[in-house]
């Protein structure tokens, strides 16, 4: 009973807080909602039972894309007006709101229809995690029983960090991105950014090496890394990187590039591709992680600070 | 009817949301936001579906789990794109929003005058 009204609860605030991050017409409003709505999503994902990914979604889904959003609208500020001349008219906000309709109603329809019992691979992936020598399933899934689609996606994050890069003007290629933050030494966000770093990289680096056995893993810290060098920035403590040093880059490709060296080393001494030597797969699956972490927490800050704005050197 | 079910309905009218910001919002920005609403209701489906699959003394399938974990993290590098194809788009024309389609029966300005 008390689950339901917990669940019941949790469900319409995070609806409630949606539905305000889309109908609001302040963008700063909208994205403050979407930011809460992540955190209470995080909450949702604790109530469906998986800690890993109410780590993700609060630290990604809410945090990081949340940082994104408003850097990109304190730079449109101007547009809003602008924009507002552009809504369409009541007759197609009528259909469109018909189409959503039908569509919600077709995916509950769906859910309601869920096939008893469910199907499910837990018992597949517990039956054969004694063999990865680490206890969290998501991590073994992760990391050795569908490795290369991981690979894959941290493959990805260098690639829409290249594609970013892609929409630089020429004169400043290899610069350094957004404005001068000018630092306010005496203020909030420079006395947090001197305060929370030390606290933060500890807790990443306890994420990735709890990550083998209990929720946590490198994606999660990575993304923490990723808000304390952000959070350092904004307050003007450092300035943003120049994105052609060789050092950046290296530290950009180092995590698909152990990956991708272990998983082709499987062909040669064990039995394939993303296969890891028998009695080393856990100190695979760490080497892999932590290179990862680097990687991840580096290049999820470059993708929030987009492409370079000013020349290395003023 | 249990609560999983509830977070499955939930993450329906999340996505309907999402979609209705996505087509009826003129702006860009958020037009990428309502995208990513569209998203989590996606991965929030996932989670029922892996809730309901919990067996083997774990809470839940760790396959979608896993791969939710993988898809915020390409939803948001795909968000980072966008972000920044919008914030090139306003440097270069000064425009925050798709333009106009012009009236069917206008006439096209790059079509010749007629005589």
């Amino acid at each position: 009973m008390s689950e339901a009204i917990l669940h019941g609860g949790l469900i319409l605030l995070f609806l409630a807080v949606a539905a305000t991050s889309v109908f609001t017409r302040d963008t700063f409003s909208a994205i403050t909602a979407f930011i809460v709505y992540g955190l209470l999503l995080g909450l949702a994902w604790v109530a469906l039972g998986s800690i890993d990914v109410a780590l993700t979604e609060a630290a990604l889904g809410g945090g990081i894309t949340g940082a994104l959003l408003l850097r990109a609208a304190s730079r449109l500020r101007h547009a809003d007006h602008a924009a507002e001349t552009r809504r369409t008219g009541p007759a197609s906000h009528g259909l469109a709101a018909l189409a959503c309709a039908g569509l919600t109603a077709a995916l509950i329809v769906l859910v309601l229809s869920l096939p008893h019992p469910a199907p499910s691979l837990a018992p597949l992936a517990m039956e054969a995690l004694p063999a990865t020598h680490v206890g969290n399933p998501v991590t073994g899934v992760l990391l050795a029983f569908r490795a290369w689609d991981t690979f894959l996606e941290t493959v990805v994050l260098v690639l829409a960090l290249v594609a970013i890069w892609g929409l630089t003007s020429d004169a400043m290629w290899g610069g350094r991105p957004g404005p001068v933050q000018i630092p306010e030494p005496d203020g909030n966000l420079a006395f947090l950014a001197r305060l929370l770093p030390p606290f933060g990289v500890l807790i990443a680096i306890y994420l990735f090496w709890v990550g083998a056995d209990e929720p946590g893993g490198k994606f999660q810290a990575g993304t923490l890394l990723a808000a304390m060098w952000l959070l350092t920035l904004q307050a003007g403590l450092i300035d943003a990187p120049v994105l052609s040093r060789l050092r950046l880059r290296l530290a950009i490709v180092l995590g698909p590039l152990v990956f991708a060296g272990i998983g082709l080393l499987g062909i040669v001494v064990s039995s394939g591709l993303f296969a890891y030597p028998p009695g080393f797969v856990k100190a695979c699956i760490l080497l892999i992680e932590a290179a990862s972490t680097v990687s991840i927490g580096v290049t999820l800050c470059l993708l929030v600070l987009g492409p370079p704005e000013r020349p290395a050197t003023p | 009817m249990n609560t999983t079910e509830w977070f499955g309905i939930a993450a329906a009218l999340l996505i309907g949301l999402g979609l209705f910001g996505v087509i009826t919002h003129p702006m860009l920005l958020r037009k990428i936001l309502a995208f990513n609403l569209v998203g989590t209701g996606v991965f929030l489906l996932f989670g029922v579906i892996a809730r309901r699959g919990a067996a083997a003394g774990i809470d839940g399938d760790p396959v979608p789990h896993a791969f939710v974990i993988t898809g915020i993290v390409v939803a948001f590098s795909a968000s980072a794109l966008a972000v920044t194809m919008a914030l090139k788009l306003k440097s270069d024309t000064g425009e925050s929003t798709f333009p106009d389609d012009p009236p069917a029966d206008a006439p096209d300005p790059a079509a010749p005058p007629r005589p």
